[in-house]
Order: structure tokens, then C-alpha cells, then sequence
């Protein structure tokens, strides 16, 4: 088992063995959501909080279901039920929720770092479930298994990311781990999105669409946020839409066996045509399907490996975060 | 007082001569005497110093901290600062107007001063704001504040975008020869950034403070100090840019002056990797090639000194998350040693070092200050070069404990400070503590 981390704080500076044995883990599990009885009792007995600091469907869902089918017991928290609106600190809040014994905590915050924030604050595993614009590095490792299930090995192909980079968590998460599995990452978006230190992260860096997705291999579109024209990164979404709307067109320059994620929720016809959202390239909903899966991977591994340390190594959950990206990361 | 000592043995830093060598310091009525060579002095009554293997300095002068009182005693109080500054071989301090309420006022300037009578230990002298209640808009009541005893003006921490205000803010203090001190960064370029703009922003997912922030505005308000002839000291001077600017403007013969602080000296953006909040301050802490040029203006004399902008803050202000966390350190308590390690370091020598602490910020503030001359008050501190120890923020004199420098191994402290003759700080070991001279 190359599975070492204590938290899943983010997917930059971790080894690609880690990764792929999360990957691995998540194909085993695919096939307890295709059962009759979708259950195992794997965590039976475990208690995993969702806390929830920013609208999210999709992914507490899928955490939700992931800790079901694996018979844990889960207790969902937003923001606006939690007392984030009283005005307790993020930290008061993981000190109480640390004296209930959670076994892990997934967060998701507006505030990149707030999963490292919690991690300091509390012993259990932490999961991040997408913090800020840092990193959702449950959301990168679905995508590598969907790419992983569709194209093979990751090495050696040509990942194209486009849309809102400068504030994206899912390309971050997915630039160090596809980066960290051999593949060819190109970063594209306008250059107020898309600043000139972005190639130092160790991306190619395209400013035209036609550019960017020429003979790409899987091509990733990023959700564009409303209110980033009030900010003028761009002048309107119709402008924006028009230089970066992924079209058929747009895909015909890929390589023919392409592939199409997004991460959702969808804007159709701003940053991606309903025609390739719907496409027979389209692997969106694989996407869906295959998070439920790496997140019950997540949750058993981290959850199994924090319960074999055992009482006896309680005192190192007490030493600072480990956090391996740190150290080496951007200067090389 | 009539108190005579002599401070026998040491090292004696003179900071406007350029020099540090032996010799013994003669005080009297709280003031200095003369210098002599070492060995010619006779203790003749007076209350003999054992400052063997020790420096002898002026005492330090940090033109930029904030003291919080009156308003955030929660964070430190007149009395804490002043006890931090003494531990720290600092017998001067300028404090900043962003109290509450503000000091934009006489009579809040008279509050500070006469809370600082009370303090008994440090000089304070009290900055006033530029603006009514540091909003950027009309000009606070300089002359009743400088008639009540303001060194400078500032709006520190509340940039001046007004370039029309800062215009007759710079015009107007000409009549009372008071420095407009400026915290120079665009409030449009930094948009609520909390860490300099860069790879490791970008890497981090936190809104970045570009350098140009501060270049741009550095830039206007020289282009303003040329217009009106206005004396501009510029603060924290964090970027390569920003430096080479002031530089320039004093080349071309403007009243520019400059600081620089200690944790820009040594600290990188580096330092906020793992959303540490103790390394969150503003302007950010930028890139390894901002602090060498920084370095090189601290050494060549385009920064006139080194300010601590010591800026205490409660513990739950940085205990949330980064964006969200209070900007500043404390630094005090651990500028001095800092400040040696410079000159370790070959940055530069120890007298000019020195004279980055004392008769630079001295200097542009106008302090009687900073220096050994025979009739300057005896403000001295006794520095022992070699002393090691480590940082640790739970011993510090300060309320606060919010420093980037936790756990550093440092060599070199002050060990005595003196204040117009008096003993105000004593760290020495007790075998080396006052004894008479009958």
C-alpha cells in the first residue's frame, strides 16, 4: 500500500504511487454502486462530518453517498444551518467538532487554506473538499480516473484546461497531479485569467482556444463565474463566450479519439456548446459516476490508515500538518 | 539626577563618526559626557558599568511601530510597548495614528504622550494622522498636533489615493518641517490582495499585491515631493523597484527618505507557503531578488533606516484564515539581533547598521537621538554580540506573540538599556550586574 497521507489537503507535491493507488481504490469500489444492495460495511461504526462552507450539490452529495455505501455515518453541516453565521470562527468550529470524535471531516470553505486551517485544529483525517482558489483535489483524482478509464495511461498525454485558471481549484488540483502521472498540461485562457507566472507551475501556457486544444488528447473545461465581468478580467460574458466557448468546431481541432470534462455545474453556450456537452465525446457524466467512487476510496483510506495508527501514535496527529508539497514545490 | 556613570570596557559603536572601538563612556545628570579612550577614565565616584565584551550604543530609535493605546489595549498598551521596545535596545519610538480613536487630533497626541510619561521608560513620540480619522479625505490638525508634539504625519496602513491631498498634505507640513510619512500601495492594484503577486499567489489560490502596487505610488508621491518641495519619507519599502525609485529621486537632490523592515530583510512570499498568518503583512513579504536589492539600499544609504512596524495583534486575529487574518508582526524584540545578523552576513558594517537604527530614523524625524555626543542624553544600550538564543513569542514583553521568527536561532542581544542615564532593561547575568566603585 503506497497510501501514506494523513489528510488530503490538496494533490501538489504528492507522489504519483499515492495517487495511483487512490485511483486503484477507486476502481475496486466502482462495483459496490453497480450492486443490488448498494452497502459494504467497511466503516461501520465511523462518523464522517460534511462541512459545508459554500453551496455545493454535487460534490456533499457524492461525499454523502460515498460515506453511505460504505456504512458510515454522516452528518452534513452548511453554512447557513451552522453557526458560521453567529460569527464563530472556523477554528472555534473544528475544536467542537475535534471533542465529538468525528473519524474524518470534509470541508469545503471560500477561503483557500481553510482546509489547512482545520487540519491544525483537529486530529481526525481532513478531506478538502475544494477550498477557495487553492485546491479540490477530490475533484482532480475523478477526473484521472475518468480519463484513466477512457484514454489508459496518463503518461504521455495532452491535457488541455481552459477557462478561469487564475480562480480555479480544479486546475490547480488536477495541473499537479496530471503533472505528477506524465502528462502534457496546457493551461489556456485571456491573460487576465491566465497570468504570466503560470508557466512557472510548470504548464504550457496558450491564450487561443484553437491553440490550446490542437491535437489534445482530453480537453477540460473550467466553469466561468458570473461575476468575474463585473471585475473586468473580461468585458462581457458574450465577448468571453465567443473566444472560449467550446464548439464542435473547436473540438475538431483535437485528436479525434478526444475527450470532454467539466467539472459542472454546466454554463451551456458560454463556456461550453450543448452540442459537446451532450457530445459523444463528452465523459461528464462518467465524471459524476466516478466521484462517488474515488471519495469512498478517499474516506476508507484515509479513515483505515488514521485507525491503524491507534491510540499509540495519538500524540503525532498532534505535530504540525504534514504537508510534502511544501518544502519542494514551485522554486525547481 | 545627579547620578554619575561610567560605562567601562566595552566596544563603543559611534554611528555618525562610522566608528566602533574601545573605550569608556562618562554620564552624568542623564546625559553624556565625553568618550575615552579606554583605560584613561577614573571611576572618581561614579557608579562603574562593567561593559566588557560588550557593545555600547545609542540607544535605538524605531521611527514605525504602533502602540494601539488608546483603543486596542487588547493588543498592547503604551506601557507593553515600551517595555518590548527597552527589552529590544529600543529607546526611542515614533508611533502611528491608527489608534482609536485615531490620533488626528492635540488632544489625542497629549493622551499618548502622557500615557507614555506614565510608561516611564522609552521616549514616545507620536505621529499624527495626515487625514481626519485616516480617511483619505481632509487634512487632520497638523499644527495643533505638532503644537502638542507629532514628529511626522501619516495615514500608515490607509494608503492616500488622493494625489490631490497628498499634493497639499505635502505643501502644508513645509511649515512645521514635518516628514509626510507614506505607506505606498495602490489600493486599485493591490484589490484586497493578502500575499505578494506571484508564482507562489498564483500556486496558493490567494489574491496577490503586485509589486508595481507599491512602485506606482512611490513613483507619484516623488513626482509630488519634487512639485512641492514636501519632505516624503517612504515606509516598509518592500520591492527591488520601489528602492531603485528612491534612490533616483535622492540622486536628483528630493527630500526622500526611506525604511526598511527587518522581516523584509530576511523573510521571502516563501515564508506564507503553508497559509502561515505570522508572515502575513502588508505590504508582503515579496521575492528573494526584492530582498536583495533591499539589502543593497539598506547598505549604499538609499534607506536611511531600519523600522521595526512593530504591529501587535491578538492571537484570535490570526488564528482564522488567511485572507481573513490581521495584517503585521511584532518586531521589537527581535530587530536588534536581526539587524546584527546583517552584518554577519557581510551586508554591511556594524556602524552602519547601527546608524540604520539610530541616527537615520534620528535624523528625519528630528529626535534628539541616536547618538554619543558629549550633551546627548544618555539613552545607551549594552549589546552582548555573541549571546545566542532562540526566539520564542511566549517571553516576549509585548501583549502579542504574532512574530514570523519563531524558533530562530539568534546570536547577539541587548543586555542593559539605558534611558537618560537611568537603568531601564537589565538582562545581564547577575555576576556581571551593577557593583559599585567606592
Amino acid at each position: 500500500m503506497a497510501f501514506t497521507q494523513r489528510h488530503l489537503l490538496g494533490l501538489e507535491g504528492v507522489p504519483a504511487p499515492e495517487i495511483i493507488a487512490i485511483l486503484d481504490t477507486a476502481a475496486s469500489f466502482k462495483e459496490i454502486s453497480e450492486r443490488d444492495i448498494k452497502k459494504v460495511p467497511t466503516l461501520r461504526g465511523k462518523t464522517v462530518i460534511n462541512l459545508f462552507y459554500e453551496p455545493s450539490t454535487r460534490t456533499r452529495t457524492s461525499f454523502e453517498i460515498a460515506a453511505k455505501r460504505l456504512s458510515a455515518d454522516t452528518i452534513n453541516i452548511t453554512a447557513s444551518a451552522s453557526s458560521a453565521t453567529k460569527g464563530e470562527t472556523l477554528t472555534d468550529t473544528a475544536r467542537n467538532l475535534e471533542a465529538m470524535r468525528p473519524d474524518a471531516i470534509v470541508i469545503r470553505h471560500p477561503s483557500s487554506g481553510a482546509a489547512h486551517l482545520l487540519a491544525r485544529h483537529a486530529s481526525c483525517p481532513i478531506l478538502n473538499a475544494g477550498d477557495g482558489c487553492h485546491e479540490h483535489p477530490t475533484q482532480a483524482l475523478l477526473d484521472l480516473l475518468t480519463i484513466r478509464e477512457h484514454r489508459g495511461d496518463i503518461a504521455g498525454l495532452t491535457v488541455a484546461i481552459v477557462g478561469d485558471v487564475l480562480h480555479s481549484r480544479v486546475a490547480r488540483s488536477n495541473l499537479h497531479a496530471l503533472r505528477a502521472l506524465g502528462a502534457t498540461v496546457r493551461l489556456v485562457g485571456p491573460p487576465t485569467l491566465l497570468p504570466k507566472e503560470t508557466a512557472a507551475l510548470g504548464a504550457e501556457v496558450h491564450h487561443r482556444l484553437e491553440d490550446g486544444v490542437r491535437d489534445a488528447d482530453v480537453v477540460m473545461m473550467l466553469r466561468i463565474q458570473r461575476e468575474r465581468q463585473g471585475a473586468n478580467y473580461f468585458p462581457s460574458l458574450d465577448e468571453y463566450s465567443q473566444y472560449y466557448c467550446l464548439t464542435e468546431e473547436a473540438v475538431r481541432l483535437a485528436k479525434p479519439q478526444v475527450i470532454i470534462l467539466h467539472p459542472g455545474p454546466l454554463n451551456r453556450g458560454l463556456e461550453i456548446s450543448s452540442a459537446v456537452a451532450d457530445g459523444p465525446y463528452s465523459v461528464i457524466m462518467d465524471q459524476v459516476t466516478n466521484g462517488v467512487a474515488v471519495r469512498m476510496a478517499l474516506l476508507y483510506l484515509l479513515i483505515a490508515r488514521s485507525k491503524s495508527e491507534g491510540a499509540s501514535e495519538a500524540a503525532a496527529d498532534a505535530e504540525p500538518v504534514a504537508e510534502p508539497a511544501r518544502r519542494t514545490g514551485a522554486r525547481a | 539626577m545627579s547620578e554619575r556613570l561610567l560605562i567601562a570596557g566595552g566596544t563603543v559603536v559611534d554611528p555618525a563618526a562610522g566608528t566602533a572601538r574601545p573605550g569608556d563612556v562618562r554620564v552624568e545628570d542623564g546625559c553624556v559626557v565625553e568618550v575615552l579612550p579606554p583605560g584613561t577614565a577614573r571611576a572618581d565616584g561614579a557608579t562603574l558599568v562593567d561593559a566588557r565584551g560588550l557593545l555600547v550604543l545609542p540607544g535605538l530609535v524605531d521611527m514605525h511601530v504602533h502602540l494601539r493605546e488608546p483603543g486596542y489595549e487588547y493588543k498592547e498598551t503604551i506601557a507593553t510597548g515600551v517595555a518590548a521596545a527597552l527589552a529590544g535596545g529600543f529607546t526611542s519610538l515614533a508611533c502611528m495614528a491608527n489608534t482609536n480613536p485615531v490620533n488626528d487630533s492635540a488632544a489625542v497626541t497629549q493622551y499618548i504622550l502622557d500615557r507614555a510619561k506614565v510608561a516611564n521608560g522609552a521616549h514616545v513620540y507620536p505621529i499624527g494622522a495626515l487625514s481626519v480619522g485616516l480617511a483619505g479625505e481632509r487634512l487632520a490638525e497638523i499644527g495643533e498636533m505638532h503644537r502638542a508634539g507629532i514628529v511626522a504625519v501619516s495615514d500608515d496602513g490607509q494608503p492616500v489615493m488622493d494625489a490631490g491631498l497628498m499634493r497639499r498634505a505635502l505643501e502644508y507640513t513645509r511649515l512645521f518641517d514635518l516628514p509626510v510619512i507614506a505607506h505606498e500601495e495602490d489600493r486599485h492594484l493591490a484589490d484586497g490582495g493578502c500575499m505578494n503577486e506571484g508564482v507562489t499567489s498564483l500556486r496558493l489560490g490567494l489574491r496577490g499585491v503586485p509589486a508595481a502596487a507599491e512602485e506606482v505610488m512611490i513613483a507619484r508621491d516623488i513626482a509630488l515631493a519634487r512639485l512641492t518641495g514636501g519632505r516624503l519619507h517612504v515606509a516598509h519599502v518592500s520591492t527591488a523597484g520601489g528602492a531603485a525609485l528612491v534612490r533616483d529621486a535622492k540622486a536628483r537632490g528630493l527630500r526622500v527618505t526611506a525604511e526598511v523592515t527587518p522581516h523584509h530583510l530576511f523573510l521571502t512570499e516563501e515564508a506564507v507557503s503553508g497559509y502561515g498568518t505570522n508572515a502575513k503583512v502588508a505590504p508582503p513579504l515579496r521575492t528573494p531578488a526584492d530582498v536583495a536589492a533591499l539589502r543593497a539600499a539598506l547598505a549604499d544609504g538609499t534607506i536611511d533606516a531600519i523600522a521595526t512596524d512593530h504591529a501587535p495583534h491578538h492571537e484570535d486575529e490570526k488564528a482564522v484564515e488567511f485572507e481573513h487574518a490581521a495584517n503585521g508582526v511584532v518586531g521589537l524584540e527581535t530587530a536588534l539581533p536581526l539587524a546584527l545578523r546583517l552584518v554577519a552576513e557581510g551586508v554591511c558594517d556594524l556602524p552602519t547598521v547601527v546608524a540604520r537604527l539610530t541616527v537615520g530614523p534620528a535624523g528625519i524625524l528630528g529626535l534628539p537621538a541616536g547618538t554619543l555626543a558629549p550633551g546627548a542624553p544618555a539613552d545607551l544600550v549594552l549589546v552582548d554580540r555573541d549571546r545566542k538564543w532562540r526566539v520564542e513569542a511566549r517571553k516576549f514583553r509585548s501583549k502579542s506573540r504574532n512574530t514570523p521568527f519563531e524558533g530562530w536561532e539568534m546570536t547577539g542581544r541587548a543586555v542593559a538599556t539605558f534611558v537618560g542615564g537611568r537603568l531601564v532593561c537589565d538582562d545581564r547575568p547577575a555576576a556581571a550586574a551593577l557593583r559599585s566603585a567606592s
